[in-house]
Parts: C-alpha cells; structure tokens; sequence
C-alpha cells in the first residue's frame, strides 16, 4: 500500500517536468496554431546547452539556467522570424514539414558534435538528498524542487498570460490576427515573442532533465509525444490543465513501470488513448471549447 | 447557324499521352527484365526504389489528396512486417502469400485506429498517429515469441521455401517488389480517375466548398485512410521479407518510414501523382551520392525539403507542371472540341 502511495507521488513529481515539456508546445499552439514537431529536439539542444556551459564556466546545472534560458529564448526568437514565420497559414502541412526538418537536422547536427554517447549533468549532494514525510515516505529532494519549478513557471505563463500586455497581445493574436494588426500589434514580432517564451521554459525543462536522466540526441521525439499527451489530455489551451495532463502521464508512467519496468513507457501512452477514446476534448477542457 | 453540328467530348488524355504510354510501358519491360540485366546490389536497390516509391505515393494520397497529415504510418509498416514474419514462422506460410494477409491485417486494424485519432485535428492529428505508431512497437518488444525487443529472423526453410536458389529468391522478391509498386500506383491512379478521386480532388483543393456540394468528407478521409494503410502493411511485409529480419526499433522507426517518405513526397511534389515518383528518385540519388557523409547528409536532405517547402510548396514537379501544363499521367479532364 505504502508502495503504491510513494509510486504515486513519484508519478506526480515526474509529471511536473512533462508538464513543463507541455507548457511550451501549448503557449505557441494557442498563440500561432503551430505545432512544432521539433519541440522534444530543442529540449535535448537545451540539455546540450547546459552541458557546454558547465563545462566551460565550471558551475552546477542549476545556475546554469541563468545562462541557458536566454540563449535558447534567443534562439527561438531568431527562428521564429528568420524561419517558422514564413510558414503560417491555413495550409498545416508547411509548418508541419518545416519543424519536421528542423527535428532531423538538431538530431543530426547534435550527433554529429556530441556523437551518441548517453550523457547526464551533475548537480552534487543534491541528488541523493531526501525530505522524509510522515508514514515512512521519502521523496527525493530533487524531484520536488523541479516539480515547485514547474509549478511556478506555469504560475508565471498564466500571470503573464492575463494579467501583463504582451498576454494580452498573445490573446489578441489568437483570437483575431488582422483584427490585432489594426490594432497596431506587430504579429511577426509577437509570434517571435511567443516562440522565445516557449523555449525559454524548454531550456529549463531541458536542464531539469539533464539532471535527472541520462540524455543523447535521439530522446527527442519521446519528450515531444510525453509533452503532446500532456496537452492532450489536460485540453487544449489552459495551462493548468497540462499540469494535470503531465501529472496524469506521470502516474500513468510510474506506475507502468511498477507492474512490469518494459511497460512504463506504454502504460503512459495507453491512458492517452483511453483519455481521448472516453473525453476527446481532455479531462480539464472549459466548457464550450 | 450554320449548319456545322460539333460535338464536345470530354476526355483526359491528348494525343501526346500515346507516345508517353509507349514510353512508360518500355520502362515497365526493362525494370521487369532487371534480373537479367542488373548485378545484385542493383537489384536490391531497384526493389528498395519501388518500396520507397509505393510508400511516397500513399502518403501522398493521404496527405496530399485526403488532407489527412499522418506522421505514423510506420505503424503500417511494421505491423505488415510483423504479420508476414509471425504468418511465416508460425503457420508456415510461404511469405509471398503472407503479403496480402498482412495488407487485409493492416486495414482492419486502421479502422479502429481512425476512430481514435480522426478525433484530433491537422497537426494534433498528426502526432496522434505516432503514439499509436509508438504503442505498436511498444507492444510488439513484448512478445516474447517474436524475440521481444531484438526481434526474429525468418527461418532458413521458410526462405528456402520461396525458391531453393539465391539467385531466383532476390529476382521474385524483385518482382513482387515492382508489382507491389505498380498496383499501388494504379490503383491510385484509376481511384483518381473515378467518381470518387472526383471527390477527393474536391477535398484536396477546398474541403469546406467540397462539403457544401455533397462531398461526405469524413467518409471519404475513412476509405482513403484504411486503403492507404492496407497497402502501406503490404509495403511492409515485403520491406522485411528482403531484411528477413525484423525487429521493434526497425519496424516501427519514424525516421525510415515516415520522414523519409514525407521529404521525398515533398521535394518531388505533393497533391500529384508523378511528385512522389520524382522525389523517390531524387531522394535515392542524393543518397548514393552522400550516403559517406553519415549523419550530415540527413541534416542536407531536411534543408533541402525546408527548402522546397518555403520557396516552391508544390514541389519539383510542381513547378514544372504549373510553367508547361505538362501531366505524364492524365488526370485533368479536359474539353475538347470535335
């Protein structure tokens, strides 16, 4: 019994990180209607990026962040501009191909620099570190500091979202792109802006992975269908919902692999097809979407 | 009036397609001769071409005709290679004869697996299909009879069974391969010409003006998608018949069997019948030519088709046909005064 408790609340510290995966991809999906194939690619580049910069400044994984998140908003902003935006409009299939390329050529391109080995980055003490809580359970400290980080950087996507001016612009966007243009909203730039807020969570969802687990360059697209589960199941465009989306496939995960270790992987996808058989529009959709 | 009664006549084909006909046929004749003509590894990379060729013009009849975007039909893939193997080892059955059972396999299981992901849309549609393509390989690394996740090989008997002698073994699999290929493209071609490629040329172009002239879009979409999944297991089965061997990772990769073909389809031509054919040949030209790059020439062949998708969306062969007006397979359907 207790076993299955502390499963659990593993599950739910790892879904944390799914959610984080699920937060990006949701942010652009809502604000350009893109889905970017290259999603779970750029998240392993991020891990890359964290592992160069400890490397090379000699710090820790964690504040490692302060470097690798504006370098990936940065990148993301540039491949906005000088690339994805040429490919929006009512046709899906161009976004589609694009980012489909993009995801072969950052798997390729990584593996040509860092070749296949299975790399991980280490955070010290921390990682055996423990917080006891009545009943015989430990969690791992590591695990619940990222699953609080993936709390507050949702909590932070959601303020941003309703309560400053560029959410505002997103929603603008969204809802109405010549209507926002009227309105003198630059959508090209507000796109751009949308994409480097979304890597921007992707270089800290990359880093807490990097510290998790090992990583090479072909884990990509596992993180992008994790993270699209995530979105699925939680509903399309409400960020607290992918919360529970990604905790969903968290628990879903760990306790798959508590049955059988060759099962985690499958118990997670499985319960997204049962979740979109029984409720196509996920768990936490607003009515009337 | 004049007197001069004239009768117009609706017709696809001009007066140049005779001598494109007798062109294509004299291509036909060769390859099939290819066994007496062609080394080894040529024939073996005929038939991989023609395998290639098929899967390019079903995604494009998918995607590029049904508007249905799939990134999973390795999932097709696979199982058709799992069925043949499974057929094969365990019943015995000559695997030449598991090919269409695993083609029947194939788009019985699509129906249920259009009901899941019909219910996402464009591109969510999209990675849906991959999960369900992940779940197939996940499920096939469990069982434990077919080697789980290091997969089986075809027992020498079961390859002896086809024919005693190498030589004859890789000329009939050569020719199933460009039968396989040619069936797919024809059947594709007669369904385009029909009442019903009517339709899906209606679909392709508008599916909202489609829908208000009568078209039952989603019917339609149903009947394309477990086609295209039939003959993508059939494609399968015969890939891992020349492997003869087949295993989870290989079965169900995403790079292989849907990438690959999406790029191909794309740079040669999407939404028409001769785009997919074009960009299998350049596909395999760049591959030959760049194959000692490694990894550098799969980031050269996602430039390229980024490429082609932002500068020309039609494709190659697109561009050609929209400066000439050329069609090598009569599809249009022209007025012609008599």
């Amino acid at each position: 019994m207790l076993d299955w408790v502390n499963t659990i609340l593993q599950g739910v510290l790892l879904g944390g990180l799914y959610a984080m995966f699920a937060a990006g991809l949701s942010l652009i999906f809502g604000v350009m209607r893109l889905v970017n194939i290259a999603h779970g690619d750029l998240i392993v580049l991020a891990a890359y990026v964290a592992l160069v910069t400890t490397e090379a400044l000699g710090i820790g994984p964690l504040p490692a962040i302060v470097v690798v998140v504006p370098v990936m908003a940065l990148i993301g902003y540039g491949l906005q501009r000088g690339l994805l935006n040429f490919t929006l409009g009512d046709d899906i299939l161009p976004p589609l191909l694009v980012t489909f390329g993009l995801s072969i050529i950052i798997q390729n391109g990584l593996l040509e620099i860092f070749t296949a080995d299975s790399r991980k980055l280490q955070a010290g003490p921390i990682e055996i570190a423990s917080i006891h809580l009545p009943g015989g359970i430990a969690l791992g400290t590591l695990p619940v500091i990222q699953f609080l980080v993936a709390v507050a950087v949702i909590g932070a996507l959601q303020l941003l979202l309703y309560r400053t001016a560029l959410g505002r612009s997103f929603r603008a966007v969204s809802d109405d792109q010549p209507v926002a243009q009227l309105m003198g909203i630059n959508n090209r730039h507000i796109f751009a802006l949308a994409m480097a807020i979304s890597l921007a969570v992707v270089a800290v969802a990359g880093v807490l992975l990097a510290v998790r687990s090992n990583f090479d360059p072909a884990i990509g697209p596992a993180r992008l269908i994790f993270g699209f589960e995530a979105v699925i199941m939680g509903g399309l465009a409400s960020l607290w919902g992918t919360l529970a989306g990604g905790i969903l496939l968290g628990v879903a995960q760990t306790m798959g692999a508590r049955i059988d270790p060759g099962w985690q992987i499958l118990a997670g996808h499985l319960v997204f097809l049962l979740v979109l058989a029984i409720r196509p529009s996920g768990m936490f959709a607003r009515p009337g979407q | 009036m004049n007197g001069a009664m004239r009768t117009v006549r609706v017709g696809s084909a001009g007066p140049a397609h005779r001598l494109v006909f007798a062109l294509l046929a004299a291509v036909v004749l060769g390859l099939a001769a290819a066994p007496y003509w062609a080394d080894r590894d040529g024939i073996r990379l005929l038939g991989e071409f023609f395998a290639y060729a098929a899967l390019a013009s079903l995604w494009n009849l998918l995607a590029g005709y049904a508007g249905l975007v799939s990134v999973g039909q390795q999932a097709f893939v696979g199982l058709g290679g799992y069925v043949m193997v499974t057929l094969a080892i365990f019943v015995g059955v000559n695997p030449l004869f598991a090919i269409p059972v695993a083609g029947l396999a194939a788009g019985v299981i699509a129906v249920p697996v259009a009901s899941l992901t019909f219910r996402l849309r464009g591109a969510y549609f999209a990675i849906g299909t991959w999960v369900v393509a992940e779940v197939f390989r996940l499920l096939c690394a469990q069982i434990g009879a077919l080697g789980g996740g290091s997969g089986a090989s075809l027992p020498a008997r079961v390859v002896l069974g086809i024919a005693h002698d190498r030589a004859m073994r890789e000329a009939i699999t050569y020719w199933v391969a460009l039968a396989l290929m040619l069936a797919v493209l024809g059947v594709i071609v007669l369904l385009l010409r029909s009442r019903f490629g009517l339709a899906l040329t209606a679909i392709r172009d508008n599916e909202l003006a489609a829908r208000s002239n009568g078209v039952e879009v989603g019917r339609v979409k149903l009947l394309v998608y477990v086609l295209v999944a039939a003959a993508t297991g059939m494609v399968g089965a015969w890939i891992f018949l020349q492997k003869l061997r087949v295993s989870p990772d290989s079965a169900f990769d995403v790079n292989d069997w849907t990438a690959l073909v999406i790029f191909m389809t794309v740079i040669g031509g999407i939404g028409s019948v001769e785009g997919p054919i074009i960009g299998t040949v350049i596909f395999f030209i760049m591959r030959e030519s760049l194959s000692d790059l490694g990894s550098v020439y799969l980031m050269i062949l996602g430039l390229v088709a980024i490429g082609v998708m932002l500068r020309a969306p039609r494709g190659l062969w697109g561009a050609v046909a929209a400066r000439t007006g050329w069609q090598v397979i009569p599809l249009r359907r022209l007025l012609r005064l008599e």
